[in-house]
């Protein structure tokens, strides 16, 4: 029995028919194409799939797609484009934050959603915010830090675009 | 989870129950952050998830006239944890809000999706014991008030009446103003459920004043009265008999997280640090 939802994904509304039983995670994987998010775990341990649903962080395996039927979903594909990255994406580079990569697009969603409600974190506050998001490469340093000069230029940023 | 599940939003409390009663094995969803997980693994998932978060009285943290406050059962752990009257009259809630699982998580699960799952461990819990909550719900029967202390029956069982909806837990004024302290051992510091934790808070318009609850080491969270009271006698230098009380009090189990030894033998360690921490404050 198919659900049909109007969902707003990366700014787009899209009009689906879900099943019941389907997670946010997979209609984004299997019928966007959104493959960003991950799937680790499939039960809220990992954050490999930690999307924005209203602007906050969520693990999406833990969200049905039904349940977001006129909410709004932001995934890593929607941050920035080659050319054009996102201050969170052009940090992670610079600070060698990658490795593997699978953490990633969970990492840089977890951080995004910390700096939206508080633009200057602790380092302390980064570490509790990134705790549900496992790296198996254990690269936090690097994360820790690209989040703060993440945070640095976004206020930076904020203050620029000031009259 | 299985084929033929079906997933309903409900836009009304009457909605909701009726949706509820259409269908054998339904189960009300809030936050789902407990219910999908084990739906997926346990081959006994539900035939109806019935969501509430769609019900716009029960999204929403109020202070009552009366200094009360009630925190509506689509409001999510982290909206509590970080709401400012929890923070500043309630700190023993915003403490065990915030060591609920982790950051995506408490964005999207409920404090009472948390009392409703009535597992051991359940963190808000502990807060809401010490700081005697009500949770109020309405089912075919008609609404009724149920003191959080009858509120856990067993793992995973509550006092709820089959159909019977949680729409919001209450704290009373009384309970405002004190200091809390939580002691949390887990494998792993963020996420992790706990595998013992203590949570100590001293109530000053309460008696007692002293309120210990401890987690993961009975069939459901309880308070452990005989600490309380000779803390309420002796104050701190009571620390090392609270101590004793509460391992007497603790019903504790081997798992894969911990030995009931250990777990015994930690509540009275987690206790007296507690004593320590807020004596010394």
């Amino acid at each position: 029995m198919a659900i049909p939802i109007r969902v707003k994904v990366n700014g787009q509304v899209e009009a689906l028919e879900v099943a019941p039983d389907e997670s946010l995670l997979s209609m984004l994987r299997e019928r966007l194409d959104l493959t960003g998010a991950k799937e680790g775990c499939n039960e809220g341990e990992c954050g490999a799939c930690v999307v924005l649903l209203d602007g906050k962080a969520v693990n999406a395996c833990l969200v049905l797609a039904a349940e977001a039927d006129g909410h709004e979903v932001t995934t890593i594909e929607g941050l920035g484009r080659p050319g054009a990255l996102h201050p969170l994406q052009k940090a992670f580079l610079a600070h060698q934050a990658v490795q593997c990569g699978f953490c990633t697009p969970g990492m840089i969603m977890t951080a995004l959603s910390l700096l939206l409600e508080n633009p200057a974190p602790t380092e302390e506050e980064v570490r509790t915010a990134i705790s549900g998001n496992l790296c198996r490469c254990t690269g936090y340093r690097q994360i820790l830090d690209a989040v703060q000069a993440a945070a640095q230029e976004m206020r930076a940023g904020a203050q620029g675009r000031r009259p | 989870m299985q084929e033929r599940l079906d997933y309903r939003k409900a836009h009304s409390v009457e909605e909701a129950l009726t949706l509820f009663q259409d269908l054998p094995r339904s189960r009300y969803m809030a936050g789902g952050t407990d219910l999908l997980p084990r739906a997926r693994g346990s081959g006994q998932a539900p035939s109806r998830l019935v969501d509430i978060k769609g019900i716009p009285e029960l999204s929403r943290i109020e202070e009552l006239p009366s200094g009360d406050l009630r925190i509506g059962a689509a409001v999510s752990v982290a909206a509590v944890a970080a709401h400012p009257t929890v923070r500043q009259r309630f700190s023993a809630l915003s403490l065990c809000a915030s060591a609920l699982g982790s950051y995506p998580l408490r964005n999207r699960a409920t404090v009472v999706g948390n009392i409703c799952n009535a597992s051991p461990c359940a963190d808000t819990a502990a807060a809401l014991l010490c700081l005697d909550a009500t949770v109020l719900c309405v089912g075919p029967a008609g609404p009724r008030r149920i003191p959080i202390h009858e509120f856990f029956v067993g793992p995973g069982q509550t006092s709820l009446a089959s159909g019977e909806l949680a729409l919001a837990v209450e704290i009373p004024a009384a309970s405002a103003g004190g200091r809390a302290e939580l002691g949390r051992l887990s494998r792993r510091q963020g996420v992790d459920i706990a595998t013992v934790a203590v949570l100590l808070s001293v109530l000053p318009q309460r008696s007692p004043r002293h309120r210990v609850a401890l987690l993961s080491v009975a069939p459901t969270p309880r308070r452990a009265s005989e600490a309380e009271t000779l803390l309420d006698q002796r104050g701190p230098s009571a620390a090392n008999a609270a101590a004793e009380a509460a391992m007497a009090a603790a019903r504790p189990i081997d798992d894969v997280r911990g030995t009931a030894a250990y777990r015994r033998e930690m509540v009275g360690v987690l206790l007296t640090r507690a004593v320590r921490a807020l004596g010394a404050a």
